[in-house]
């Protein structure tokens, strides 16, 4: 059972990197070009387990999980909150573009209104 | 750009100054909270923050200058549209944050305004914990008294109140603000924005209105979670 503490501190450490990716900015090409890599590894990774199921289970055994079966649904969870991580991060840098240009929108909209009727408010 | 006379002595009203109010969705209340405002603050702009009923009509009724966002941002977004407006089309000294729910007093904004002008303040913030004429209930107060030990904690300021809506901003300050918190986490923002300028600041006590519409309309204490997680994960 002494085992299981790789996949414990593994599990540990992704959970960790994913908190770090929610705090971090992750918009910039580098970042994008590590997700893919990873995305093309996962799917890679998913194949080879449906090929060679045997090998799954021999990768869960090395780092002290009973089955492969489980192995993959850690890997999922890891993957899904990853993806929560990423997806919130580029959520908030669009609102930011839209308020940006809303607010333009609006002050200039306001100034055209000024120029076409000086009249109104200077009372 | 909007040429702000200087005050003759003596006068009543405060003509150097623009209200700033940011604005959604208050059609029943916000005509007559202009309309009152302006017999002492001429020069108001509300900042209608996409609302769906006649908030900007009645608004611009009542003689406010408004300023429309097509979409809904949030208030935080809204006060630092209505801030760029006063910073870019007009030259007044100081402008004042103020609410559109009619939970303000204006004879405490004007106190606000005489205090940083005599006592030569960058900022003046309102707070209803100074004197015992504001009675929140108890959550309230818990919830309140918790956001004001988690904004000092990251600001450095000693504030007694930290949620309140009503502040006055001279210009030289209201240049330094840049609000990204567009939601309701702006009011942790511009505290820790206008204490980073190193301007000299005071609080001042204000007086809340509670009234049935501001309670209605009021914050969810479950939204205090919202703002946390803003806070947090930026």
């Amino acid at each position: 059972m002494s085992d299981q503490i790789v996949i414990q501190v593994l599990l540990l450490v992704a959970v960790s990197v994913v908190a770090v990716l929610l705090t971090r900015g992750t918009a910039n090409a580098r970042h994008q070009a590590i997700r893919r890599i990873l995305l093309v590894g996962f799917v890679v990774v998913a194949a080879a387990s449906v090929i060679f199921p045997d090998w799954l289970t021999w990768l869960a055994r090395q780092v002290g999980v009973g089955r492969g079966a489980d192995l993959l649904l850690y890997a999922l969870v890891i993957a899904f909150l990853s993806y929560i991580a990423t997806s919130y991060r580029r959520m908030s840098d669009l609102e930011r573009r839209i308020t940006v240009l809303t607010r333009e929108l609006a002050l200039t909209r306001t100034r055209l209104e000024d120029v076409e009727e000086p009249a109104d408010h200077a009372e | 750009m909007r040429s702000t006379p200087v005050p003759p002595a003596g006068e009543r009203t405060v003509t150097d100054t623009w209200l700033v109010v940011p604005l959604f969705e208050e059609q029943s209340v916000i005509g007559d909270v202009v309309r009152q405002a302006r017999q002492t603050f001429p020069n108001i702009v509300c900042v209608d923050d996409g609302s769906s009923d006649e908030s900007a009509a009645r608004a611009r009724e009542a003689g406010a200058v408004v300023v429309r966002h097509p979409v809904n941002l949030g208030q935080g977004a809204a006060l630092q549209t209505g801030i760029e407006w006063v910073l870019t089309c007009t030259d007044a000294p100081y402008l004042v944050t103020f609410d559109a729910d009619g939970q303000h007093q204006v004879s405490d904004a004007v106190d606000m305004v005489r205090k940083a002008r005599e006592e030569d303040l960058a900022v003046v913030f309102g707070s209803r914990f100074l004197d015992d004429r504001t009675r929140p209930g108890l959550l309230k107060r818990i919830v309140l008294k918790t956001a004001v030990w988690v904004t000092n904690r990251s600001t450095g300021l000693r504030l007694t109140d930290a949620h309140n809506g009503l502040r006055v901003i001279r210009r030289d300050a209201a240049e330094h603000v840049d609000l990204r918190q567009d939601r309701m986490a702006h009011a942790s923002e511009i505290v820790a924005q206008l204490g980073r300028t190193g301007l000299p600041w005071a609080e001042h006590p204000v007086h809340l209105l509670y009234t049935d519409y501001s309670r209605a309309k009021g914050q969810s204490l479950l939204n205090s979670v919202n703002i946390l997680v803003d806070l947090l994960f930026r």
